[in-house]
């Protein structure tokens, strides 16, 4: 009965996630698709990634035929923050569910499903992650369904249109805590600053787009952990 | 080149990983304040750099990427949701883009 009560609250929290899982993933469907991959091979991404950031940079070194040391390297630079999220989480969790739900649930830490998983009251149960995972993963990847069959047919000023979504998200995520932590907003500022030089610097802008993701990634956050380290309260925020 | 199932196997299996032995493996908390400080950042440089200038070049004009970028920072800073901040932000490219090619810009 609690287990049920746990996956019922996980599916409420998960209904708006799924919402703007679909729209986002619409979006990497009909990227992949114009790249040159097939509608079977976007889905298949998006099912077994299910994160926006990794994923639209896996694409971009697929597409530009990047080696598989950059691919790995790329994910592991991205998604790094989702062993902190991880982390956090493993203290989280009740530990009288047996242990192998964490190999299933991990699966499930994206941003947004970290967010409501922590915010509960108490320990949370893993029932909740898969609760809130049951519906957000569908819409990530039906969404990917979706933008990977209709991108072909919608016209090409939609898609200039759509093509900002994307980025729209990643500023709706950046901007509130930069307003908040003026270390935050530096790190973002130096991190634009930094890749506006990879782009148009003769030389730098040889460098390959994955690559040039790490490479400020992790100049930026090490200087910013040099010179600004958090206190404890904001990592519990995060 | 290279083949798209051992790219999309690569991604996946450090895609997990990442999340998985953190979780299943670490019972200890991480004291490094250094670590703990790279790791809280992270999220921001990466998506920042991610970001700009890609925005700016990826419509059909710089203007209107411009456009895109400008109504999706001041929505972002009034706190607007995900979605409202991304549709707002689409919106507005469009309708930059319907009268730069009335105006025969586009």
């Amino acid at each position: 009965m609690e287990k049920r009560n746990n996956f019922i609250n996980g599916v409420k929290a998960g209904i708006p996630i799924a919402l703007g899982y679909f729209a986002v993933s619409f979006t990497f469907g009909m990227m992949a698709v114009a790249g040159g991959l097939s509608i079977g091979d976007a889905v298949l991404i998006s099912a077994t990634n299910l994160t926006s950031a990794g994923q639209f940079a896996g694409l971009s070194i697929i597409l530009s035929n990047g080696s598989y040391v950059e691919m790995t390297l790329t994910q592991l630079v991205i998604n790094l923050r989702y062993s902190l999220m991880s982390f956090s989480l493993s203290q989280k969790l009740t530990r009288k569910e047996p242990w192998f739900h964490r190999f299933i649930i991990s699966f499930g830490v994206t941003d947004e499903i970290f967010a409501v998983s922590v915010s509960q009251s108490g320990k949370t149960s893993a029932f909740f992650n898969y609760g809130s995972m049951a519906v957000a993963i569908p819409g990530w990847v039906i969404g990917t369904l979706f933008g990977a069959l209709l991108g072909n047919i919608l016209p090409s000023f939609i898609v200039s249109a759509l093509s900002v979504a994307i980025y729209g998200m990643f500023i709706a995520i950046i901007i509130p805590p930069a307003k908040k932590d003026r270390n935050v907003l530096y790190v973002v500022i130096a991190s634009m600053i930094l890749s506006t030089c990879f782009t148009y610097l003769p030389l730098l802008n040889k460098v390959s787009s994955g690559f040039v993701i790490i490479i400020c990634t992790v100049i930026v956050s090490m200087l910013a952990a040099k010179f600004a380290p958090i206190k404890e309260e904001e990592v519990n925020h995060e | 080149m290279n083949n798209i199932y051992v790219y999309i196997l690569v991604m996946a299996i450090t895609t997990y990983l990442i999340r998985m032995l953190p979780l299943a493996l670490f019972k200890k908390e991480i004291k490094s304040p250094f670590i703990k400080s790279f790791l809280y950042y992270v999220p921001y440089a990466c998506l920042a750099c991610m970001t700009f200038p890609a925005i700016i070049s990826s419509t059909s004009s710089v203007i209107s990427g411009l456009v895109g970028l400008v109504v999706a920072l001041v929505l972002a800073y009034k706190e607007k949701s995900l979605i409202n901040v991304a549709l707002m932000s689409c919106v507005s490219v469009f309708i930059v883009e319907r009268i730069l090619e009335f105006i025969g810009m586009l």
